[in-house]
């Protein structure tokens, strides 16, 4: 953070904030309690940009930007939610039920599921999009966690955090398109990686029960997230 | 290396071949390449070495003549064309130079598809022998480069593309002079240039000719293009899968150092820059600029949110320049005669001319290269001889799978950038697919549906899934087992993934679904209402799986 940082005012949902020039429109609102859904955005992580559901209208801007990469600006009016945007993320969670087996009833993660509960806020009822039911696997070789491929949207959180938190880089993605799938070392069974060190933080950063850890039964997987924006913070102070 | 040891080199050569009296010209391109013109070449050899006139009569190989559905061609220097030539054929064509040319081989040039073509990215391909550089530099190669470091400064360089109106040849069209500008401004440690050569489009061929034909022209325009920019680092991104071109440009960057015209001191100034070839291993989103950088840098070839932009932070977060093959190949005329001259030549928006690959149900498929602003119908019906066998023109598709296909009511306008995108397609990178009343709009729009899904890189939900349903539902439809409800599905869906796509790919991938809905929507109703398929092609495409 440099002395001189550049404050900039801007109106989200008709309310007038400021950032730094270099926070985005995501960590404004977050600052003020204006709820942007996202997936793949963590705080403590590097920002992708992949889950499309933070997507927000900027007046004189004729494509939608995702609030967590795009920077906040002079003057920048902001439109968090409109019907619009609803409908997109909708259509965008919509899909990614169709994707794999997502079954909450037998999801050790129901109740806390982060994609759960985006949908129940956006009030959806039922997927009008046919489901694909692929069939995919479930790495149990782990001593104490399991990967659920059933129930991984591929935000890559586990991915990002391995690699930049940890410094392991255990997890990595295989395939392109509908086939990809996150993977441990050279897509070897996730007990016998050499890198991993078991520290478990891909599972609590998961957004969903595709990472838990063994011993767990339904809805009883809960989550510590506040750990990583921690971790960093006294990282970047010791720096 | 200076000018006038360059001149020096271009004088040897230029009298080094008029000291042949005859001159055969046998394309070695992948096209010819294909159908054995390399026996061609080798059996021209073979009867001069046995007729003994190896000192009057020269045998060359040569870069891409254009009309690859006649290959293998043959040139002489009594001005003929000669097509679908075979290795049998070479007494008759020597004993020609001498006599009345070979009439069953004969190809004409004095159609449209020559006559129509203004060449300027091509002016070399079928004439200079791509893998010797004495014979580039004869064909006024590396002036623009010598002329750019003597006589101008970096901003001069940049003002003359500027001034030529060159757009981006990579299909968005973004202008090539802005584009340069930016990155000299940047500020950085370490600039790169790269050139994307990374050509994915189904049907589509015109990077690996000019590759090809002439690599030279593209390794100067990256010179000049790092000498303006401040870039003293490049890279080629080819895909793997075009191993001739990879070859020539290697040989050519190492014939290029070897002259002192790459690597460090440049011409004995202070400007340097070493290139490299990257190969790309087959994933179609890699042509994406982002993706190619990843790529480059070693990682997952994945694009990632701009801004920001590659030439404020590209290759190793550094400015980076990253330009088309095309693009790079018209820099040296528009240095050699003028931003001005070049800014004559096409439409008010689109300067220059562009390389299509004519492909599909035309009568002459191939490269061709023409001013911009030529209508479509020209491109169909006269340079492409129109539709064989007497059939109905359809739609021509442009712009690949980002692309859309357009109908006939779309004939005549002029091929621009602008007049495309607003008939709902793109330029893009120049491939141009004709299609006759038996292909079925709905099968092509599944197909490129199909390519896109496959591509897919997978990071963002609304392409990864995305195009998965549409495709499910492209497929429902041509199997005639579609419901109404699964068309407003799609129509949404193509809304969806245009707005919300991470990155090119998905934004464009609905294009050809939104066209063909657009102009023929009637085949898609019948599908559905009559379980019909107009062209006949999706009923017997569903015997053949099911049988």
């Amino acid at each position: 953070m440099s002395l001189t940082a550049a404050v900039k005012t801007l109106r989200i949902d008709g309310r007038d904030l400021s950032g730094r020039q270099e926070e985005t429109i995501l960590d404004v609102a977050r600052q003020h309690g204006i709820f942007i859904p996202r997936l793949c955005e963590m705080e403590g992580l590097s920002d992708v940009g992949a889950c499309r559901l933070c997507l927000v209208e900027v007046k004189g801007q004729n494509r939608l930007l995702p609030a967590c990469v795009t920077a906040v600006e002079e003057g920048m009016e902001v439109t968090t939610n409109s019907d619009r945007l609803q409908k997109y993320r909708r259509m965008i969670l919509e899909l990614l039920f169709t994707e794999r087996n997502h079954v909450c009833a037998v999801c050790v993660s129901n109740g806390h599921c982060e994609m759960q509960m985006l949908a129940q806020g956006l009030d959806i009822t039922h997927v009008h999009f046919p489901y694909r039911y692929p069939k995919v696997e479930v790495d149990a070789s782990h001593d104490r966690f399991v990967i659920d491929h059933n129930r991984c949207i591929l935000c890559t959180r586990c991915v990002r955090v391995c690699d930049e938190i940890e410094g392991a880089h255990t997890w990595d993605v295989l395939g392109r398109g509908i086939d990809a799938k996150v993977i441990t070392d050279l897509n070897e069974p996730w007990g016998l990686s050499e890198t991993c060190t078991s520290c478990g933080k891909c599972v609590h950063v998961c957004p969903t029960g595709a990472l838990f850890e063994k011993g767990r039964s339904v809805a009883e997987m809960l989550k510590r997230r506040q750990f990583l924006p921690y971790l960093t913070l006294m990282r970047e102070e010791n720096e | 290396m200076t000018p006038e040891e360059l001149e020096q080199i271009a004088e040897t050569e230029r009298a080094a071949q008029s000291q042949f009296q005859q001159r055969v010209h046998v394309c070695v391109a992948a096209g010819c390449m294909s159908c054995h013109s390399q026996s061609v070449k080798d059996a021209l050899d073979q009867e001069v070495g046995r007729r003994g006139t190896k000192e009057s009569c020269r045998v060359k190989g040569v870069g891409c003549m254009g009309l690859c559905s006649e290959g293998p061609l043959v040139s002489t220097s009594t001005g003929v064309l000669y097509k679908q030539v075979a290795a049998g054929d070479a007494a008759e064509i020597l004993d020609s130079l001498e006599g009345p040319a070979v009439a069953r081989l004969v190809c004409r040039t004095d159609v449209p598809f020559f006559q129509r073509q203004q060449k300027i990215v091509l002016e070399n391909s079928g004439v200079i022998d791509p893998d010797r550089i004495e014979d580039y530099i004869a064909a006024e190669g590396y002036t623009a480069l010598i002329k750019a470091l003597t006589e101008m400064a970096p901003r001069e360089v940049v003002e003359q593309v500027t001034k030529s109106g060159l757009r981006g040849r990579g299909g968005a069209g973004y202008p090539t002079g802005l584009k340069w500008s930016t990155v000299a401004k940047s500020v950085g440690t370490q600039k790169y240039v790269i050139c994307n050569a990374d050509e994915g489009d189904p049907g589509a061929f015109m990077d690996r000719s000019v590759l090809e034909s002439d690599p030279h022209r593209v390794l100067e325009g990256m010179l000049i293009a790092a000498y303006a920019v401040g870039a003293s680092e490049g890279y080629i991104y080819v895909r793997a899968e075009y191993p001739l071109a990879i070859k020539r440009l290697r040989n050519a960057i190492r014939q290029a150092e070897r002259a002192g015209l790459l690597g460090a001191n440049i011409c004995g100034t202070r400007f340097s820059l070493r290139l490299d070839v990257r190969l790309g291993a087959g994933a179609f989103v890699c042509g994406e600029e982002t993706a190619l950088i990843a790529s480059v840098e070693g990682k997952r070839g994945t694009p990632r949110p701009r801004p920001p932009y590659p030439a404020m932070e590209g290759l190793f977060g550094q400015p980076t320049l990253i330009n088309n093959v095309e693009t790079y190949a018209n820099i040296a005329p528009i240095i050699r005669k003028g931003g001005e001259w070049y800014a004559q030549i096409g439409t008010e928006k689109s300067k220059g001319t562009k390389v299509f690959a004519l492909a599909g149900s035309v009568q002459n498929t191939g490269l061709v290269e023409v001013p911009m602003g030529i209508s479509l119908r020209e491109m169909v019906f006269e340079i492409g001889g129109g539709i064989p066998e007497g059939r109905k023109f359809k739609a021509v598709q442009t712009g690949g799978p980002s692309g859309g296909c357009l109908p006939e009511s779309c004939l005549d306008m002029p091929v621009d950038y602008e007049s495309l995108a607003r008939a709902g397609s793109i330029m893009g990178s120049g491939g141009m697919i004709v299609m006759d009343q038996t292909s079925c709009m709905v099968d092509v729009a599944k197909y490129f549906m199909d390519f896109c899904m496959t591509e897919s890189c997978g990071k963002c939900i609304p392409c990864r899934v995305g195009t998965y349903q549409m495709h499910r539902i492209l497929t429902a439809i041509s199997t005639m087992s579609a419901t109404k409800q699964d068309m407003s599905m799609l129509e949404e869906l193509c809304d969806l993934l245009k707005h919300t796509s991470l990155c090119g790919l998905g934004q464009s991938a609905p294009n050809p679904v939104v066209s063909t809905l657009r102009s023929f929507g009637e085949e898609y109703r019948a599908h559905i209402d009559d379980h019909k398929c107009p062209a006949g092609v999706c009923g017997q495409q569903e015997n053949g799986e099911q049988g």
